[in-house]
């Protein structure tokens, strides 16, 4: 607050500046461009507000010097009149639709961050960052990128060194309750996992991954340097590239999770310091890492990948995601009350939106609450927004912190929800997965796994990919498919033998699910001992195998949006979408945790000498046997007798 | 004669059918005792399991058969269950027939000594008479087909039953004096797990005495019927190798199958020496002592082969069990085979040391590895120290065992050259001692 109004005078000098600025802008834009951002936005319910298009187009502020604070500044007055149209398409600076877009002649880039907050049933608050940073830029272009503005430089020189097409990595802690909790908008694996396409110019594919793994440890200060041969795989459909292009040879795909990676403030802060304002303003500012890690779920993602730059895909651009979703468990925290607020989960209040950012906007989910009487938002917003996300359409309202009038007089954003009933129930998620071992003893075991497709009547394959370490031999021919009592069997089975101590089983299948049905997987494997140095330092804890990914297109209810423009909110546009009557879905089951026999850890000199003392006996005494011959017992001379020959050599006498 | 065996092998086949169906034969197919890495059933299983789903078995870690066994169940696989008391009967028989005709010999060379008068006269109780040689080879049969070790092993499938009845052929084979034969059956016997290559110098050994060949290196006619047998042998191992090459199309077999059993990488817990030696080793003496087990089990050859020489029979009976003792990965087969010539050296019995203490060892080992094993695996109230000192417990007993035998067979040859009731310079009662 003091720094605002420290600079106040400077402002006010911007602020006249702006003004030409904005009428500039005004005149050159064409005016249609507005209505035709407004017709491309379907889902984008107007707040019945006649001056829409006045603001809309007041709001076409060119981005190369954007005095972002400056126009808050100046339209506080108006935004409690004025209510805000279109979400995301207001400085919509990539004008796909319009008919002549003004191309910046050199490669541009740009930032756009939101939160979405969703209630979920069981009382928890799920919390949903995203940070998105798009970079017209060619990193393959075989000349050196050195300058960069908003695009982190670390990750921008990963991409071009190690020839990187699309990367994908993720930090997770805790598990995702699919069941109490619903479906996440981007799903991941508890611990770290990474996947990555690479160029196909690329030839030591796996050398290159290694030198990849070391540098993203160093970046993120993971251990990514454990990922070796024994947990990287191939995958064969599983992962197919989500940018742009087509290069589907998974000779250029490695993936690899180290379900045992522990997450924490030290992978947080730099995965927070690639965002173009740090944790300094924006939505970032949220990010305590005390409040963060203090909850039942907390993960964190980068994607990196090639997007289309307008819709004929002439060419392309870079686009970075970061994700972070955490589930807080404020219900419990707050003595039954069922409250919560910004400041309540993250300690903090949001002041102002990133200043590099094109749009920030917080939604939150109010889909269940159409009259408000499950529960009550302040302050209140009219702005709403309509998305279709997971074969679902949601409804939200939302805070756009690019105007100053969300801050209201306060200068501070404190987004409250209050609960009014408490009933709960929540539309069951149409495909779900679960894994466990079953068995008991160490010698043997069987990984079933449950897939779960709730749909009343639709039936749709899903991909299950399961990646076995090679210390858990699998057996193949004990694979079981089961649908509703009835052998399944599916329809494309890609399966990668182990290799002792160099890579893991690899099993992939296509599997059709029945409606309402419940699929099991079950496969038999054997538990190896291993050599003593290849546990690790508390083996009585157990061996991590990483979750199975479910991959399916799931039938979609509503119809899916197919046409992702970038105006639509960040959090519905990650998976492409080619069909309206499908929308892409991954999931994860459990990871698990197997018990193998262990050596006796303090033996190793004690074993080698007890081995070798029997393998001595044996050559001794077939050396005995081979080596001597029988011959009569002389008659041994007494000890006495012995003694007094030595004497009387001594003495030179005769001996006895 | 031949009722007896008929109706041994209907007992042996009957135990063995009731087995089979009954409940015990999963519970005895996971026994580590019984069957390991390299010829588990449930691996061969699962490598025609690999080879219908177009993957090569070989390319993973599970499978460590030879082509030609998968070529053999690819055929018979619905018919295992015979095919395995089918070569357990063979084994018996095989090694009946050759007890038989090796009696024979024993006999016939015992008469020309006597007619000579080589005995000294005080050696007439260490003759051996017809009467009790006669029930020797239905002993051995017995011995091999009521072995519970045996049992066990075809009741689980082990593959080490095929490998014993090529053994058992090969013996037959060299003892019926079939110098091509037997070659070309341990030519596939050396192909099935490499050890058996040790037994080519008892091979050479009879076949050049059965031809009147004198054992002497300066002879040329003795490096001659080397160089016949041995051409023999590497020609047939050759030509299964290539074989194999052909009905897979590449060599990928070799590092999975010989690789696998000399480099030691599953260390399954079995009933040998080598699991928990290379599980406790230290890294960087990883290869120095896997070089050491493994030379032990072919070293043996030369100093056996030269202390041996007239006694090529005895010879093989030494070499089974050193191979069985020494080797990667043993199970209870290897020892039923060796286990299966016991009754052949009956004679020796008044001169063994321990077998008392031996068999009685032998005999605790067994009934304690399935208590210590459930005690670690499931029970989770010992460790593996518990099975593993019974593993060295049996080993012990094993070696022992072999080595009193040796003795045993040493002193007899001793006693019949030299009197049975020596005599001191003074009079007195000898002992003898091996100096």
């Amino acid at each position: 607050m003091a720094a605002h109004r420290c600079n106040f005078p400077a402002l006010v000098f911007l602020c006249t500046l702006s003004v030409f600025i904005v009428v500039g802008s005004q005149e050159t834009t064409p005016g249609s461009d507005a209505d035709a951002s407004a017709v491309n936005n379907p889902q984008t319910v107007l707040a019945s507000d006649p001056q829409t298009v006045t603001e809309t187009a007041g709001e076409q502020t060119p981005e190369e010097e954007p005095p972002v604070e400056v126009e808050e500044e100046e339209r506080r007055w108006e935004a409690t009149k004025a209510e805000e149209a279109t979400p995301g398409d207001a400085p919509s600076r990539d004008q796909a639709m319009s008919e002549d877009p003004p191309r910046p002649p050199q490669p541009t880039d740009d930032f756009q961050e939101e939160l979405v907050i969703r209630p979920l049933h069981s009382g928890d608050i799920y919390t949903s960052f995203q940070f998105r940073t798009v970079w017209d830029m060619d990193f393959m272009g075989g000349h050196k990128v050195s300058h960069y503005r908003l695009f982190p430089k670390s990750l921008g020189q990963v991409i071009s060194k190690f020839s990187v097409r699309e990367l994908h990595i993720s930090f997770t802690q805790g598990y995702w309750r699919t069941m109490q909790w619903g479906q996440p908008f981007l799903s991941s694996p508890p611990g770290a996992e990474l996947w990555v396409w690479f160029q196909d110019t690329v030839t030591d594919v796996d050398g290159t991954w290694k030198e990849l793994t070391n540098v993203l440890s160093g970046i993120f200060c993971a251990s990514l340097n454990f990922i070796d041969s024994t947990n990287t795989v191939q995958p064969s459909a599983s992962f197919k590239p989500l940018g742009t292009g087509n290069v589907t040879d998974h000779r250029f795909l490695r993936y690899a999770t180290l379900p045992r990676e522990i997450v924490c403030t030290e992978n947080l802060t730099p995965w927070k310091k690639l965002l173009p304002c740090g944790s300094k303003a924006g939505l970032a500012v949220l990010m305590k890492s005390e409040k963060l890690f203090h909850s039942s779920f907390h993960s964190q993602a980068v994607h990196i990948r090639p997007v289309c730059q307008d819709w004929q895909c002439k060419t392309t651009s870079w686009e970075l995601r970061q994700t972070l979703n955490v589930v807080f468990d404020l219900h419990t925290s707050g003595q039954g009350k069922r409250e919560w607020s910004l400041f309540k989960m993250f300690s903090r209040t949001l002041t102002e939106a990133c200043p590099l950012a094109s749009s920030s906007k917080i939604y939150i989910d109010i889909t269940d609450n159409p009259q408000w009487d499950q529960f009550e938002l302040s302050p209140a917003t009219a702005l709403l927004s309509q998305a279709v996300v997971l074969g679902d359409r949601r409804t939200y309202s939302v805070y756009d912190l690019t105007q100053q009038g969300t801050f209201g007089s306060m200068r501070s954003l404190n987004a409250l929800l209050r609960w009014k009933s408490n009933d709960r129930d929540m539309l069951r998620p149409l495909l779900h997965g679960e894994r466990y071992v079953a068995g008991y003893g160490l010698q043997t075991g069987e990984i079933h796994t449950l897939m779960y497709n709730h749909h009343p009547y639709r039936a749709f394959p899903v991909l299950l990919l399961d990646t076995v370490p090679w210390y858990l031999r699998m057996y193949i021919h004990t694979l079981t498919v089961t649908s509703k009592g009835k052998d399944n069997k599916p329809s494309y089975l890609h399966y990668q033998p182990s290799k002792d101590r160099v890579r893991p089983h690899l099993l992939e299948m296509l599997v059709q699910l029945p409606p309402n049905s419940v699929t099991e997987v079950t496969v038999q494997f054997e538990r190896a001992l291993l050599k003593w140095t290849e546990y690790t330092p508390d083996p009585n804890h157990g061996f991590y195998v990483g979750s199975s990914v479910i991959s399916a297109l799931v039938p979609s209810v509503v119809a899916m949006d197919t046409n992702i423009t970038q105006e639509s909110p960040l959090f519905s546009s990650f998976f492409p979408c080619k069909e309206e009557s499908s929308y892409f879905m991954r999931i994860y089951t459990e990871p698990l945790l197997v018990n193998l026999p262990t050596p006796d850890f303090s033996m190793p000199y004690n074993v080698i000498c007890l081995t070798c003392t029997v393998v001595a006996v044996g050559y001794g005494s077939f050396y005995n046997l081979l080596t001597r011959t029988f011959q009569v017992e002389e008659p041994s001379q007494g000890l006495a007798k012995r003694i007094a020959n030595v004497i009387r050599k001594m003495r030179g006498v005769p001996l006895l | 004669m031949a009722a007896p065996l008929t109706l041994l092998l209907i007992v042996a086949v009957t135990v063995r059918a009731a087995l089979f169906n009954s409940s015990l034969a999963d519970l005895i197919a996971e026994r580590v005792e019984v069957v390991s890495p390299l010829n588990a059933w449930k691996r061969v299983v699962e490598g025609l399991a690999l080879l219908d789903l177009g993957i090569s078995p070989y390319s993973g870690d599970v499978f460590h058969e030879t082509p030609l066994i998968i070529y053999l169940f690819h055929f018979v696989v619905d018919y295992a269950e015979i095919t395995f008391m089918l070569a357990d009967g063979i084994t018996a028989v095989a090694l009946y027939m050759a007890v038989k005709d090796y009696n024979k010999q024993v006999f016939r060379r015992q008469k020309y000594a006597l007619e000579a008068d080589r005995y000294p006269m005080d050696c007439l109780e260490l003759i051996r008479s017809p009467k009790e040689m006669y029930y020797i080879p239905l002993k051995v049969a017995m011995f091999y087909l009521l072995n519970p070790f045996t049992i066990l092993s075809c009741v689980a499938k082990s593959t080490c039953g095929l490998n014993n009845a090529v053994i058992a052929l090969f013996v037959l084979s060299t003892i019926k004096g079939s110098a091509l034969l037997s070659a070309i059956f341990l030519a596939v016997a050396t192909y099935q797990s490499i050890y058996p290559v040790t037994l080519f110098a008892p091979a050479l050994l009879y076949l050049a005495q059965r031809q009147f060949i004198p054992v002497n290196l300066r002879r040329s006619s003795f490096w001659l019927f080397i160089l016949q047998l041995a051409f023999m042998y590497l020609g047939s191992l050759f030509v299964i190798v290539c074989l194999s090459f052909f009905l897979l199309g590449s060599w990928d077999f070799l590092p999975s199958v010989y690789g696998f059993i000399l480099s030691v990488p599953d260390l399954t817990p079995n009933i040998g020496l080598f699991w928990y030696f290379f599980a406790e080793m230290f890294e960087h003496f990883r290869l120095f002592f896997l070089f050491v087990f493994q030379i032990n089990v072919f070293f043996y050859t030369i100093p056996l082969s030269i202390k041996l020489k007239d006694h090529p029979v005895f010879l093989i009976f030494m070499q089974l069990a050193v191979i069985s003792i020494f080797k990667s990965y043993p199970t209870v087969g290897d020892i039923a085979l060796y286990l299966a010539f016991l009754p052949v050296w009956s004679h020796l019995h008044r001169f063994l040391r321990n077998i008392f203490l031996v068999s009685c060892v032998l005999l605790a080992c067994s009934a304690l590895f399935p208590v210590l094993w459930h005690l670690w695996i499931y029970a989770g109230s010992a460790n593996s120290n518990f099975y593993y000192a019974i593993t060295l417990l049996f080993n012990v007993a094993q070696i022992l065992l072999v080595s009193d035998y040796f003795y045993a067979y040493l002193r007899r040859e001793h006693h019949l050259t030299h009197g049975l009731y020596l005599k001191r310079a003074d009079g007195s009662e000898a002992t003898l001692v091996l100096k």
